[in-house]
């Protein structure tokens, strides 16, 4: 028999702050600047520079240990991690080894292991087989991103499915962004994940060898590789074999798994405390300056959305654990007084299943708009199925509303005129059988013939005219 | 103009001040003495003087630099092959506050490569000669600084000190030469050996011009340098005639193995001489700092593997012809860049961070470090300073000791103790002694070291013993 | 004990190629020194901080203001190798 496994996923996650300046110099930081254009001797490494902690980063990072319920250190100190690679100018990372700044913390059950600070490295760009010179291919760096403010956030290894891991690394974007200390923008890079992934024998306390999973760039991506991660390891365990602990590449393309060519000897990066630095005591004045620049965290957000417009506590936290879902809901709210959230909450779902991980604020559908359908639902001028009908058209062409139902002859039919009357009639005579069903005492045999009705309007009629309809001309 | 030379840099800055001389002629004439240099002091001599700052309190007198300091446009290789024709787009801020001072930049000067040597035989510009044998080594690692002082080359002269390489040189060419308080001075611009140590310092005629030189190089602290830190007073000048109430620890561990018989035979007069100038002389204990060199050659080789990590081929300077791929040429420009001396350092300091060996090494070291600083913090409190011979020998010959590489290093156990508690330390020629085969009597070096801080009180004694020793230097400065 | 794998393995750590001459060279000079420095594992240094910076200074930050950065000749004026406004290197994938 075999033995079912349990996934144990861990997430290791690397923050850009959105400072001015570079961590560690006074270079701006770069968007999408020409290559080497915003570099000087510290992030260059030219001989005999030095590097200066910039005190927004450290504050931006202190507004993230506090919103994540961290220990914050009152004394942390940054470590230079000693390796080679083309991206790093000096040989080595400044970055924070054994006193990080925040420890512990919790978001959503899931435990904190640290969080830290850190640079980035520069940009290495492969230009192939065409950039060859002397039988070699090349590579060309822009040290622009080079210095770049990162925090590192790891995670214990407490999450249990690549939905939950999706999921969470989706509320822990809300969060950061409510902070407003970083783009967080998976594809720009501004935000990236790697995930430690090992199976164990359910109920086992043991853990499994992992894997680490390297930078997967969407959240769509992360939840696929995970998955995948975890299909390739069941797979290699339920055969008796073993898993070897490696880090690895997830195509998406081709939903493939590779080995990243481990490096020819283990690495050792030669920890050691950056003698460049001075430590960072973390004072009253900082916590306090940390503290009162956190305006309102994603939970504080459902919260509010529970008192403030009635939304049931499900889509309450399904709207403010994706910050721009969350903005858009504000939007639309406001858009008219005494508008329905919970029915704008039910239909940016809708929205939602069509735009995927899309800011709504970048899709075809202006708020406005989004109101006016609501509105139109509400009042019933638009059956709910006509509705996501609108809603197609409007996420592929926007427009308003009120124009596409025109325009296409969904407003929904009333018996004003007797025309639906007339519909319910004839599926009355055409369906005999479950008439008699109906008229012998079996309520549910009405659907068919509202079905039928449905069809015959193409979704337009309004699911209770009909059966009272359906009900009076039967006289039941 | 021959009477020019014989102007101390104090004594020319006066002048110029006073209308007597004029800072083009005095640069001109060391410009002229350094471009015909026979020492190999210099590496580059400026063309001409550059414009001057309105006002400039240092007069006009030119300064020689030592090679590591970044110097704009201008070469600065730290001795070393690797940053052959590397020309840095920015001046270091010490050398930048010095030329707006009033001392403009003469030439740079030779050095063990990346600062690492006690000889000056570790450089890719060849030895320094010791102008007062020129069989014989400057010391290091600040030699040319050294020696172009010593023979005239230059009125005054900035070196950098990790463990002893400006008092060292200082001592073996017959100079004053101060190592300040860590954090003292800016390191922005320093091309890097060991950051937690490296600290930069005048090497002068005499203590007046030490302390002249210095109190432009310290103040405010430099915001590029998050180690630097503001001088908490102005340094003033010396003028201190005796000794008395002056309180000298002499530390027993410090003053009498490995230490040639003329050297102590000089340390021990001038400790006479302080007494007879008012001094109270008492032996003192430092007990850990006969592992001061051990923790040391953990320390400062470690710190160095890292800072030479960007030395890599990628940004300036060498690198390797035709690398087969990306490893071989990091491999390739590092080995033929570097020299035996720097790869041997390199190699020790990657060894002691190494997986497995960090706390044996590098954990240990720090902490004996913080020993030898509680060690003279306790001597402190009974003394004012902390006496010592700055080198247990006198100039040594060329090559004589470039096989063992212990032996070489066994010249700074005197000099490391104080760069080890970032205390400030100087020295001041006491003497001359012959080597101990016999033959030409040379310069010996007294080493004061004292609380953090206390440079100006440190060079006022000094002051008192320069004028009380009367030590000449004329003889090589020809 | 210092051996000639240890040295290869550090060489290959510190990316330095050395020559066999070197390797040898090297196994006696670092076991040389290293037999020196070992003396400090003989000292009672229980419960002693370790000392990282000799003067107690923290949080020497700076505010996060722009200053100039270098132009691109600048950057690149030294590099030994040039390709698409970058420093080229030979790839590391290759």
């Amino acid at each position: 028999m075999t033995p079912d496994f349990e996934p144990v996923i861990g997430l290791e996650i690397h923050v850009q702050l959105k400072t001015r300046t570079k961590m560690f110099c006074g270079c701006e930081l770069s968007f999408g600047a020409p290559p080497n254009t915003l570099t000087c001797p510290v992030c260059l490494g030219l001989p005999g520079a030095l590097p200066v902690a910039n005190a927004r980063a450290i504050h931006f990072a202190l507004m993230i240990g506090l919103a994540l319920g961290c220990e914050l250190a009152d004394h942390s100190v940054f470590h230079r991690k000693n390796y080679f690679y083309p991206d790093l100018p000096k040989g080595y990372q400044i970055s924070q080894y054994d006193e990080p700044l925040c420890r512990g913390g919790e978001l959503a059950g899931v435990r904190l292991h640290r969080v830290h600070l850190e640079e980035d490295a520069a940009k290495l760009i492969h230009l192939g087989a065409s950039g060859r010179i002397h039988g070699s291919e090349q590579s060309v760096v822009d040290f622009n991103r080079g210095g770049t403010p990162l925090v590192e956030i790891v995670t214990e290894p407490e999450l249990r499915s690549p939905e939950q891991a999706r999921e969470w690394l989706t509320l822990l974007r809300a969060t950061l962004r409510s902070l407003a200390v970083s783009d967080v923008n998976m594809e720009e890079g501004s935000l990236r994940a790697d995930a430690n992934v090992s199976l164990r024998a359910a109920g086992s306390s043991e853990l499994g060898t992992k894997t680490e999973l390297k930078n997967m760039n969407s959240f769509r991506f992360l939840e696929r590789g995970i998955a995948a991660e975890i299909a390739r390891q069941r797979v290699t365990l339920e055969a008796g074999g073993s898993i070897e602990q490696e880090t690895l590449h997830f195509d998406p393309v081709s939903g493939e798994i590779t080995s990243l060519r481990s490096k020819e000897e283990a690495q050792d990066y030669r920890y050691f405390p950056e003698p460049d630095l001075v430590p960072i005591a973390t004072t009253v004045a900082m916590l306090r300056a940390a503290r009162e620049a956190i305006v309102e965290l994603p939970r504080a957000r459902a919260e509010r959305f529970e008192d403030e417009y009635g939304l049931s506590v499900d889509s309450a936290h399904l709207l403010a654990f994706r910050f721009e879902l969350a903005n858009y809901f504000e939007k639309v709210v406001a858009v008219r007084e005494g508008i329905d959230g919970q029915q704008i909450a039910n239909w940016l779902t809708q929205l939602v299943a069509r735009i995927g991980d899309q800011d709504p604020a970048q899709s075809k559908v202006t708020p406005e708009a989004m109101a006016q359908l609501v509105e139109l639902i509400s009042a019933r001028a638009v059956s709910a199925p006509a509705g996501r009908e609108v809603l197609d058209v409007l996420v592929r062409e926007g427009g308003d509303p009120a124009s596409v139902v025109e325009q296409r002859g969904l407003g929904a039919l009333h018996d004003e005129d007797g025309a639906l009357e007339a519909i319910v009639g004839q599926a009355i005579a055409a369906d005999p059988a479950a008439v008699q069903r109906v008229r012998g005492g079996n309520d549910k045999a009405i659907g068919a013939l509202v079905g039928a009705v449905m069809r015959e309007t193409r979704g337009r009629a309004d699911g209770a005219d009909v059966t009272r309809l359906i009900r009076e001309q039967l006289g039941i | 103009m021959s009477g020019l030379i014989d102007l101390s840099a104090s004594q020319a800055a006066a002048a110029i001040k006073r209308g007597e001389v004029d800072p083009g002629a005095l640069f001109d004439l060391y410009r002229q003495r350094a471009a015909t240099d026979s020492l190999n002091a210099y590496t580059w001599v400026a063309e001409q003087a550059p414009k001057a700052p309105p006002q400039p309190s240092l007069g006009g007198v030119p300064l020689a630099v030592k090679d590591l300091f970044c110097t704009e446009g201008v070469p600065s290789q730290s001795g070393s092959r690797i940053l052959e024709g590397y020309r840095p787009p920015y001046t270091a801020t010490v050398v930048e506050r010095l030329a707006q001072a009033g001392a403009p930049l003469l030439g740079k000067t030779n050095q063990d490569e990346f600062a690492m040597g006690s000889s000056n035989e570790n450089s890719a510009f060849g030895p320094v000669l010791n102008p007062w044998d020129r069989a014989r080594v400057p010391g290091g690692s600040s030699g040319g600084s050294a020696a172009a002082v010593a023979a005239g080359l230059a009125p005054w002269a900035i070196g950098t000190d990790t463990g002893g390489s400006i008092r060292q040189p200082a001592a073996l060419c017959g100079i004053v030469g101060l190592k300040p308080t860590y954090g003292a001075v800016s390191r922005y611009g320093m091309i890097a050996f060991a950051s937690s140590l490296d600290q930069a310092g005048p090497l002068t005629r005499d203590v007046s011009d030490a302390a002249l030189l210095l109190s432009h190089m310290v103040g405010e602290r430099d915001p590029l340098d998050a180690t630097s830190l503001d001088f908490p007073e102005p340094i003033a000048m010396p003028s201190r005639r005796t000794l008395a109430g002056i309180r000298l620890g002499v530390p027993s561990e410090l003053t009498g193995e490995g230490i040639e018989p003329g050297v102590l035979g000089a340390f021990q007069a001038t400790l006479e001489l302080a007494r007879q100038l008012g001094a109270t002389v008492e032996s003192c204990a430092l007990p850990h700092a006969p592992h001061a060199l051990a923790a040391y050659y953990v320390l400062a080789p470690a710190e160095c593997s890292s800072n030479l990590a960007r030395f890599d081929g990628v940004r300036y300077g060498y690198r390797a012809a035709d690398p087969d791929d990306l490893l071989s040429m990091y491999e390739r420009t590092r080995h033929d860049g570097f020299g035996v001396e720097v790869r041997r350092r390199v190699m020790l300091g990657t060894y002691v961070l190494s997986s497995g060996y960090y706390e044996a090494y590098y954990g240990r070291a720090q902490r004996v470090r913080t020993k030898i600083a509680a060690d003279f913090a306790a001597a402190f409190e009974r003394f004012d300073f902390v006496v010592m011979p700055t080198s247990p020998c006198v100039a040594f010959e060329l090559g004589s000791k470039l096989a063992d590489p212990y032996a070489m290093y066994l010249n700074d156990f005197l000099s490391v103790p104080a760069s080890l508690a970032g205390i400030p330390a100087l020295s001041i020629p006491n003497g001359l002694a012959s080597p101990p085969g016999g033959g030409t009597p040379l310069p010996v070096g007294f080493q004061l070291a004292g609380p953090a801080f206390s440079e100006s009180q440190m060079l006022d004694v000094a002051f008192a013993l320069e004028q009380a020793l009367g030590f000449d230097g004329r003889a090589v400065r020809s | 004990m210092i051996d000639r794998d240890t040295v290869l393995h550090v060489a290959r750590l510190a990316r330095l190629e050395l020559t066999d001459g070197e390797v040898e060279r090297m196994v006696g000079e670092l076991g040389g020194v290293l037999e020196h420095i070992e003396t400090i594992a003989q000292l009672d240094l229980d419960g002693v901080p370790p000392t990282t910076h000799v003067v107690e200074v923290a949080n020497a930050l700076r505010e996060d203001e722009p200053r100039a950065s270098l132009s691109r000749q600048q950057a690149l004026a030294g590099a030994p190798a040039v390709a698409d406004e970058g420093f080229a290197v030979p790839s590391p994938q290759a």
